[in-house]
């Protein structure tokens, strides 16, 4: 057991790779995180114009991107776009899919956030001759992002698990790399490293999470 | 040209198939505490925010201070600095302190820099007698606190007219002396204000003028003591019975 599992040999020799997968994870967070949150705010932005015109083709599209998996959407990107004449790596296709995935998701939480911020709040910045936007960021959003805080960092931590779906497409992240290194020693111990890693890397964002879900309902007095 | 300050001309607003203004004329001199009272769903507050345009008139026309409200060249922004608005529910900014709330307009709106706005915002929570206050969040303050800081976040703009939705009726009435202390300085100043409001001591004490509104119309108006002692309308003698009577 110990021998298949926890070998730390194994472990001794794996360790690089590992490590290298692991940045890579962080760095591949670091990029889908912001990209998706910003892709989030436009959608949210967008939603925020009740225009019919505006409207419907906004929930065309933050209802197919929510509906279609994420791992499908990947592999369609990286093995359909070449047939279009559009050579992307695995990077920018992870990139791509999460950024039309998590957009969506984000895009939601931002857009129920602002809905959550009285309509006098907007009424009295625009009395005092607030224009729309400066409304929307000096009085709605920081507001709107607040009351969201535990449901965007929720995804985010979603976000941060479905990185491992680059490996599918070999972008070198911590599955993908733990992967290589068991094909290499022929033993699941890298798994395991990717298992405790990942688990040391989400836990304390887990322990914040329950943090403000105990101060919001705390809150609500 | 008019010498009012305020001049609102057969403003009609239909919401969907209501019809809730039904052509209101008002006219306010500078310095004039007018004061609007009439039941429940009359239109009061619907007229006020038609002054600023915070509701979309059906049709009419509206000019403060020379400024027609309702022509599209006009920069809406610009012409709401000059107008005042004070809520019902304060509607202060809670993630700001009482002195970031009165800032932001005089920093985004009047391009004020920072130490000017600041200077300004501390006088004008110095007005309504909160300038200890400064440094608290709404959460903090009183209801009474929380709206004088609302009228100190529209008087730092030095508005030329403003406008009051029932300014005290979420107010313990501990607190509405406070609210209608700074409302009688203000007036005392020379400002123009327009309140929607169930005071009626305030109205004999303040007001030049009392208007009553029915049905979405302005059905008549006078001085205070004429309105409320010798009302020439059936209606407007209904309702000033009815509010007396609590
Ligand atoms: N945004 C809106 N959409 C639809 N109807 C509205 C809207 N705002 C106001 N109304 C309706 O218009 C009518 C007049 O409302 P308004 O708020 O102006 O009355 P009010 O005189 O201020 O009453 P109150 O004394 O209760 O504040 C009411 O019937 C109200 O339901
Ligand atoms: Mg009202």
């Amino acid at each position: 057991m110990i021998e298949a599992f926890f070998n730390i040999e194994i472990m001794k020799a794996a360790w690089p790779i590992v490590l290298t997968g692991l940045w890579n994870t962080i760095l591949l967070s670091l990029i889908v995180v912001p990209l998706g949150l910003l892709g989030g705010l436009i959608l949210a932005l967008l939603a925020s114009i009740k225009h019919p015109l505006v409207r419907w083709p906004l929930m065309a599209w933050v209802d197919f991107f929510r509906a279609f998996p994420p791992l499908v959407l990947l592999v369609l990107l990286f093995a359909g776009l070449p047939f279009a004449g559009l050579e992307l790596g695995g990077f920018a296709c992870v990139a791509i899919a999460f950024f039309l995935n998590t957009g969506s998701y984000y895009g939601e939480i931002f857009r129920a956030g602002i809905d959550s911020v009285p309509a006098g709040q907007v009424e009295a910045a625009r009395s005092t001759g607030l224009s729309r936007m400066q409304s929307m960021r000096y009085v709605v959003l920081p507001q709107a992002v607040r009351n969201v805080m535990p449901d965007l960092l929720s995804n985010t931590l979603e976000v941060v698990k479905l990185t491992s779906l680059g490996s599918v497409v070999a972008v070198p992240e911590l599955l993908y790399e733990a992967r290589q290194a068991q094909s290499i020693t022929y033993n699941p111990t890298p798994i395991v490293m990717a298992a405790v890693i990942y688990f040391l890397l989400l836990w304390p964002l887990v322990r914040l999470l329950s943090r403000l879900e105990n101060r919001a309902l705390a809150g609500r007095h | 040209m008019t010498s009012h300050i305020v001049d609102a001309r057969a403003i009609h607003k239909h919401f969907g198939t209501l019809h809730v203004l039904k052509g209101v004329d008002l006219k306010v001199d500078e310095r004039e505490l007018v004061f609007v009272i009439g039941p429940s769903g009359s239109g009061k507050s619907t007229l006020l925010r038609c002054l600023n345009r915070l509701e979309e008139p059906s049709s009419g026309s509206i000019m403060v201070d020379g400024i027609d409200m309702l022509d599209p060249r006009t920069n809406i922004n610009h012409a709401r600095r000059r107008i005042g608005m004070v809520f019902q529910s304060f509607n202060l900014y809670p993630h700001m302190t009482a002195l970031g709330n009165v800032m932001l307009a005089l920093r985004k709106v009047a391009g004020k820099s920072r130490g000017e706005a600041e200077s300004l915002a501390h006088a004008a929570l110095k007005r309504v007698g909160l300038a200890d206050r400064a440094d608290h969040t709404p959460g903090q303050l009183s209801g009474g606190q929380q709206q004088r800081v609302a009228i100190a976040r529209s008087i730092a703009l030095e508005p030329r007219v403003m406008l009051f939705d029932e300014p005290t009726s979420a107010l313990d009435p501990e607190l509405v002396g406070s609210v209608l202390e700074v409302m009688r300085d203000l007036r005392e100043s020379g400002m123009t204000m327009i309140v929607v409001s169930h005071e009626m001591g305030f109205a004999r004490n303040a007001a030049d003028r009392v208007v009553f509104m029915d049905d979405g119309l302005i059905v008549e108006q006078g001085p205070p003591g004429a309105i409320f002692e010798n009302p020439a309308h059936e209606r407007t003698r209904a309702f000033i019975g009815q509010i007396q009577r609590h």
